[in-house]
C-alpha cells in the first residue's frame, strides 16, 4: 500500500548551522535508506509556509488568501510517498523520520485506483 | 464442557464463547470484518431455528464454524455473480478454496494448543487493539467482535447513544480496511509495547464494569466478566506473558470482593468496612496462584504489582492487619514505572495508612502544589479523609464539597455526603 508521510514541524526552529547540517544528513541517510529498500516513490521538502497561498473558488469566483489553510504552531514542512506493507510499517517508516522527534508525521493511505468495494478488502487479506 | 439440552440456553452461552473465535478465523480467510461477521450471525440465526426440533448437535462449535463458512462460501458466491472484473472472480476462488479448508473441528478445545484458530483469535486481539484506533475504538471492537456483545449492550454499558456507538464501529472497521492495518500478530521487536495496549484495553473493559460511576448494574457486570472470559483466553494464548497473567489475577483479585461493595440499598462500602466473609475465596486463591505463576518469570510490570497489591489487600483478616508498608513500597516500585500522578495519590494513601495521615497529606498536597488531579473527585476525597483524620474539620468539609461537585455515581455521593454531614458536626 502507498502511503504519504506528512512531516509537520516547527518552522521557527532557531537552530545552529551545525544542526541544521545534522538534521540534513539525518534526512538523507533516511531517503537513501528507503531508496535502497525500493520503497521510495516520491519525497520533497516544503519553502516555509510565509511563501504559502491558499486558493478556493466560491459562486465562480477565485479568491486567494496569504499564508497556509491553517496558522498552526507546526505546519507541512515535507513529504515522503513510500510503498508500505501495511500500517506497521509505515509508521515503523513514519518513526525514522528525522522530524519525528520533534515535531509529528501523519500518514495518510493513497487512494488507489479501483479501490471501491472488494478490491480494498485486499489491504486486510493480503496482509494475513 | 458438555452442551447444555435447552436449544436457546444453548445458543446464548455458544455466542458468547465461540463467535470470536469463528469470527476470527472467517476475518483472517475472509479479510473482510463485515462479511466474515454477518455470517456468523447468520448460522447462529440458523442454530436458534433448527435446534429446538432437531436438537443440539453433537459438537455445537464446529457446527457453527461450518455453516458459517457455507454462509460466507453462499454470499461470496452472490457476490461473484455480481463482480466483474476477472482479477476479483480469481481472489474470491482463492478465498472460497481456503474456506472449504477450514477445518471446522479445530474450532472446538482450540484453547491451549497453539493451533491455527488459537492464532486467529490472538491476531484478532492484536488488530481490535491497534494503537492506531481510538482508545474508545478499541473498547467497542473488541467486545463487539472477540466478546460478542451486541451494539445495543456496549452502548447501554458505556452511556454512549446506540447510534453513536454504531458509528464508532463502523468507523474503526473502516480505518482498519483502508488504512491497511494488519490482521496479525506483531513481530517480536513490537509485541512487549503492542500486548501492553491489548491489556490496557481488557483492564479498562474491566474497571469501566467494576468502577463506581453511573450505569445499568447488570451490564456493568457482564463487562467484568467478559473482560475476565478474554483475560483467560489471552492467557491460554500467551502463557509466557507475565503482565497477561498479572492482569488476570488482577482483575480476579478485584473482582473476589464484588458482592461485599455494595451494601442493601446499592450503597458503597469501602475496603475497610466490608464484610470479608463475603470475599469469593476461590477467586482470592485463583488470582493469587496466577500472580504467583507471573512472578517466577521474574519480569515485572505495573500488572502484576497492581495485583500484588490487590493480593496484599485480599490476604488481610481485618483492615488493621493490612501490610500498608508493604503496599505504599509495590506503589513506589509501580510510580517508577508508570510515574503518573493517580498512582502517587493511591501511594500517598498507602503511606497515611503505614505512618499516620500528616505523612500521606504531606505526598496529597504536593500533587494539589503541582495542579495535578484537579477535577477527579478522588484526590479530593481523599484528601478530605486525611484531614478528618487530623481533625481538621472545616478544611476537611470544603475537601468534601469539592469532590461532591466532581461526583456523580449517586453511591459515592451518599457516602461523602455522610461523611460531610459528619465534619460539619464535629
Amino acid at each position: 500500500m502507498r502511503y504519504l508521510l506528512l512531516i509537520y514541524t516547527e518552522e521557527q526552529l532557531e537552530a545552529s548551522p551545525d544542526l541544521m547540517a545534522a538534521e540534513f544528513e539525518a534526512y538523507a541517510r533516511f531517503t537513501n535508506e528507503v531508496r535502497d529498500r525500493g520503497i521510495y516513490e516520491a519525497g520533497e521538502a516544503l519553502r516555509p509556509t510565509s511563501t504559502a497561498t491558499t486558493v478556493r473558488v466560491r459562486d465562480g469566483q477565485t479568491l486567494t488568501t496569504d499564508g497556509p489553510f491553517a496558522e498552526t504552531k507546526e505546519a507541512l514542512g515535507g513529504f515522503y510517498m513510500v510503498d508500505a506493507t501495511d500500517l506497521d510499517d509505515a509508521i515503523q517508516l513514519a518513526a525514522k523520520i528525522p522530524g519525528a522527534k520533534h515535531g509529528s508525521i501523519e500518514s495518510r493511505p493513497i487512494l488507489e485506483d479501483g479501490a471501491g468495494e472488494g478490491s480494498a478488502s485486499e489491504a486486510v487479506g493480503a496482509a494475513g | 464442557m458438555p452442551p447444555p439440552t435447552d436449544p436457546h440456553v444453548a445458543v446464548d452461552r455458544l455466542f458468547r464463547e465461540e463467535s470470536g473465535r469463528v469470527v476470527a478465523t472467517l476475518i483472517r480467510v475472509l479479510g473482510d470484518f463485515d462479511l466474515a461477521e454477518e455470517a456468523v450471525q447468520e448460522a447462529f440465526v440458523t442454530a436458534l431455528e433448527t435446534w429446538p426440533s432437531r436438537g443440539v448437535p453433537h459438537k455445537p462449535g464446529a457446527w457453527i464454524m461450518t455453516t458459517a463458512r457455507n454462509r460466507a462460501i453462499d454470499r461470496l458466491r452472490r457476490r461473484k455473480r455480481l463482480a466483474e472484473k476477472a482479477e476479483l472472480l480469481g481472489r474470491e476462488a482463492a478465498i472460497e478454496a481456503e474456506l472449504a479448508a477450514v477445518d471446522p473441528d479445530s474450532s472446538i478445545d482450540a484453547g491451549t494448543d497453539v493451533s491455527p484458530i488459537a492464532d486467529d483469535r490472538l491476531r484478532l486481539i492484536f488488530t481490535c487493539c491497534h494503537p492506531a484506533l481510538a482508545i474508545e475504538a478499541r473498547v467497542a471492537l473488541t467486545l463487539r467482535t472477540l466478546g460478542g456483545l451486541s451494539t445495543p449492550e456496549i452502548a447501554r454499558a458505556f452511556l454512549v447513544p446506540e447510534v453513536t456507538l454504531a458509528q464508532r464501529l463502523v468507523r474503526a472497521k473502516r480505518k482498519i480496511r483502508d488504512a491497511g492495518i494488519p490482521y496479525r500478530v506483531p513481530p517480536d521487536h513490537d509485541l512487549p509495547e503492542r500486548l501492553d495496549g491489548v491489556l490496557r484495553v481488557l483492564y479498562l473493559v474491566f474497571n469501566e464494569g467494576y468502577g463506581a460511576s453511573s450505569g445499568d448494574r447488570l451490564i456493568r457486570r457482564e463487562l467484568c466478566t467478559e473482560a475476565i472470559r478474554l483475560g483467560r483466553v489471552l492467557v491460554d494464548l500467551m502463557p509466557d506473558e507475565p503482565e497477561a497473567l498479572g492482569l488476570l489475577a488482577l482483575m480476579l483479585l478485584h473482582d473476589a470482593r464484588r458482592e461485599a461493595r455494595t451494601g442493601h440499598e446499592g450503597e458503597l462500602v469501602l475496603l475497610e468496612d466490608q464484610d470479608r466473609g463475603r470475599w469469593n475465596r476461590p477467586r482470592i486463591d485463583e488470582g493469587r496462584e496466577l500472580l504467583e505463576r507471573a512472578l517466577r518469570m521474574r519480569r515485572v510490570g505495573p500488572m502484576q504489582l497492581q495485583a500484588a497489591i490487590a493480593a496484599l489487600h485480599d490476604d488481610a483478616e481485618t483492615p488493621a492487619a493490612t501490610d500498608w508498608q508493604e503496599i505504599a513500597g509495590l506503589y513506589a516500585a509501580l510510580r517508577r514505572i508508570e510515574p503518573t500522578p493517580i498512582v502517587e495519590l493511591n501511594r500517598a494513601v498507602a503511606v497515611a495508612m503505614a505512618s499516620g495521615p500528616e505523612a500521606g497529606l504531606l505526598l496529597v498536597d504536593a500533587l494539589v502544589a503541582a495542579g495535578e488531579l484537579e477535577t477527579y473527585p478522588y484526590l479530593h476525597a481523599a484528601r478530605a479523609d486525611l484531614l478528618r483524620r487530623l481533625g481538621r474539620s472545616s478544611e476537611a468539609a470544603a475537601a468534601y464539597e469539592r469532590a461532591l461537585e466532581l461526583t456523580a455515581n449517586e453511591a459515592e455521593r451518599t457516602f461523602l455526603d455522610g461523611r460531610l454531614a459528619e465534619v460539619a458536626q464535629g
